[in-house]
C-alpha cells in the first residue's frame, strides 16, 4: 500500500490526521509512564551511596534529554520551514516549543529537589545545570520572539532564524560552561562517577524517556491541531472536530 | 560580481556609518558613560575591599561591556530601516550578507573599540595588575567584535517589532554567555597564574565562528524583517 505522504503536509489534510494519532500516542505514553515508574519506585533497587532520594532521576533524566532533543526537532522542523516555504513545519516548531521549556523546567526543578538532600544546596553553579537554565532562556526567546511579532508569517520565519542561531549555540555554551566550572572548582560532587547503574534501573529510565516522548508526541499533536484552527479560521466552535474533517474531505 | 566593487560597497558603508556616528557623536558617548557608571556602581555595592573587588573586577568589566554593546545595538539598523536605506541595501548586487561584515565593523568601531581602549582604566579602579590589564585589553580586542556580530543578528530579528529594545536583549544576552565566560575566564586566568592562551584561543575561534555564520544569520533575518 502505498500513501502519498506529502499530502499530508496541508494543515488541512495533517489535521484529521494528527487527531487519529493522538490517542494512541497518549495511551501508549500513559501505559509506558505507568510501568517505568512502578519500576522507578518499586522493583530498582536502593541506591547505596543515595539512598532513596536518586529515585527523582526517573523524571529528571528523560526531562532534560527530552529537553535537549525537542529543542533539535524544533530547530529542524523551523529550517525545513525556511526550506521548503511550509507553513506546517512552522506550525510544528511553534507547537514544540512550550512542551520543550516545560521539560527544560522539569529538569531544573527535579534537579533542585534532587541536589537538596545529596549536595545540601538546592542550586549549584554546575555545568550541566548552567546550560539548562540557558536552554530555558532559549526556549523563551524562541516563544517571546514569536509572540511579540503581530505578522504570523514574519513570525514565524524570524523565530525560526533564532531557533537555528540558538541550535549552533548550545554545544558552545555547554563545553564553555563546563570548561569554566572546571576552572573554578577543585574537586565537588560530580554526577558523572559514582554507580554503575544497575540494570532495573537503566530499563526504568529508559521506559520513562520512551513514555516522555510518546507524550510530547500527543501534545505537540493536538498543539498543532490548535494552531491549524487558529490560523486556517476552521469553523469548530460550531461543533465538534468533525465538521473540520469534513472541510478536509471536501477540499 | 567583481571583487573590488565588494569592498567598495563594504568600504562606503563603514564610512558612512562612522560619518553618522561622528556628526552625533553623543550617541556613541552614550554607552561608554553607561560602561562607566556601571564598572563604578560595583565597588558602592560590594564594598571597598581590594581583595573583593580583584576578584570580582575582571566578571563586572566584562557583564558591564557586555550590556554596553547591547545598549548600542538598537542605533545598527533602526535608522536605516525608518528612512528606506536598508531596503535600497537588499537591493544592490553585492551580498547582503557582505555589507552587513560592514555594518558590524562600523557598530564595533563605534561602541566596542572605546570600551577595549578604556579597559585599562576601569581594570586599575578594580586592582588590576600590569599583566592582567594586558590580557583584560587582549580579551576584550578578541571578544567585543563577536559581540557586535551576534548582536546584530538579534538587532535584526527585532527591526520594528514592538518592545524590541526589552526584547533583544533577552534574545541575545543567552548567546553571549560563551564569550563571557571565555573572556572573563582569560583575565581571571592570568591573575591566577594558569595563563590566558588557552582562553583567549577559544575567543578567537568564537570570533572567527561567528565571522563565518553570523552575516548569514543577520542577512536572512533583515530579509524577513523587509518582505
Amino acid at each position: 500500500m502505498s500513501v502519498n505522504w506529502s499530502k499530508y503536509s496541508a494543515p488541512m489534510a495533517f489535521y484529521p490526521l494528527a487527531g487519529r494519532l493522538i490517542p494512541w500516542f497518549a495511551c501508549v505514553a500513559v501505559v509506558l509512564m505507568g510501568v517505568g515508574l512502578y519500576m522507578g519506585f518499586f522493583v530498582a533497587p536502593t541506591d547505596f551511596q543515595q539512598g532513596e532520594a536518586y529515585r527523582i532521576i526517573f523524571v529528571h533524566v528523560p526531562a532534560a534529554w527530552m529537553s535537549m532533543f525537542l529543542y533539535v526537532v524544533m530547530a529542524v522542523w523551523a529550517g525545513i520551514g525556511l526550506g521548503l516555504n511550509a507553513r506546517l513545519s512552522f506550525m510544528m516548531a511553534q507547537a514544540i516549543a512550550p512542551t520543550g521549556a516545560m521539560f527544560t523546567f522539569l529538569a531544573l526543578l527535579t534537579g533542585a529537589m534532587w541536589g537538596k538532600p545529596t549536595w545540601g544546596a538546592w542550586w549549584v553553579w554546575d555545568a550541566r545545570l548552567t546550560s539548562e537554565l540557558i536552554l530555558l532562556f532559549q526556549y523563551a526567546g524562541v516563544m517571546l520572539l514569536r509572540t511579540s511579532i503581530d505578522d504570523l508569517r514574519r513570525a514565524d520565519r524570524s523565530s525560526a532564524v533564532f531557533a537555528l542561531v540558538g541550535v549552533v549555540n548550545v554545544p558552545i555554551i555547554y563545553f564553555s560552561v563546563q570548561w569554566w566550572n572546571t576552572l573554578h572548582q577543585g574537586a565537588s560532587v560530580s554526577m558523572s562517577t559514582g554507580s554503575k547503574m544497575a540494570a532495573t534501573m537503566l530499563t526504568a529510565m529508559l521506559l520513562m524517556t520512551l513514555a516522555f516522548w510518546l507524550y510530547s508526541v500527543a501534545v505537540i499533536l493536538s498543539r498543532v491541531r490548535c494552531i491549524v484552527i487558529e490560523r486556517e479560521s476552521l469553523p469548530v466552535w460550531e461543533g465538534e472536530p468533525t465538521v473540520v474533517q469534513k472541510v478536509a474531505e471536501v477540499r | 560580481m567583481s571583487r573590488s566593487s565588494m569592498w567598495e560597497a563594504v568600504g562606503g558603508i563603514v564610512r558612512r556609518d562612522l560619518l553618522l556616528a561622528m556628526r552625533r557623536r553623543s550617541d556613541a558617548a552614550m554607552s561608554v558613560f553607561f560602561l562607566v557608571i556601571v564598572v563604578s556602581l560595583f565597588p558602592l555595592g560590594v564594598g571597598p575591599e581590594p581583595a573583593v573587588l580583584r576578584t570580582i573586577g575582571p566578571g563586572v568589566l566584562w557583564v558591564a561591556a557586555l550590556l554596553a554593546c547591547l545598549l548600542s545595538l538598537a542605533r545598527v539598523f533602526t535608522a536605516d530601516y525608518v528612512d528606506g536605506t536598508l531596503e535600497q541595501m537588499v537591493l544592490v548586487p553585492q551580498p547582503l550578507a557582505v555589507l552587513v561584515v560592514g555594518k558590524v565593523f562600523a557598530h564595533w568601531v563605534i561602541s566596542g573599540l572605546p570600551i577595549v581602549l578604556l579597559s585599562p582604566l576601569l581594570g586599575l579602579q578594580f586592582g588590576l595588575s600590569g599583566e592582567s590589564l594586558g590580557v583584560l585589553v587582549m580579551s576584550l580586542l578578541l571578544g567585543t567584535p563577536t559581540l557586535s556580530m551576534i548582536g546584530t543578528i538579534g538587532a535584526a530579528l527585532v527591526l520594528g517589532v514592538r518592545g524590541s529594545g526589552l526584547l533583544v536583549a533577552l534574545l541575545v544576552l543567552p548567546l553571549y554567555v560563551p564569550v563571557l565566560i571565555f573572556g572573563a575566564g582569560a583575565v581571571t586566568g592570568s591573575m591566577a597564574g594558569i595563563g590566558a592562551e588557552a582562553n583567549l584561543s577559544l575567543l578567537g575561534a568564537c570570533l572567527v565562528l561567528s565571522l563565518f555564520l553570523a552575516p548569514w544569520a543577520t542577512a536572512a533575518a533583515l530579509r524577513i524583517a523587509l518582505e
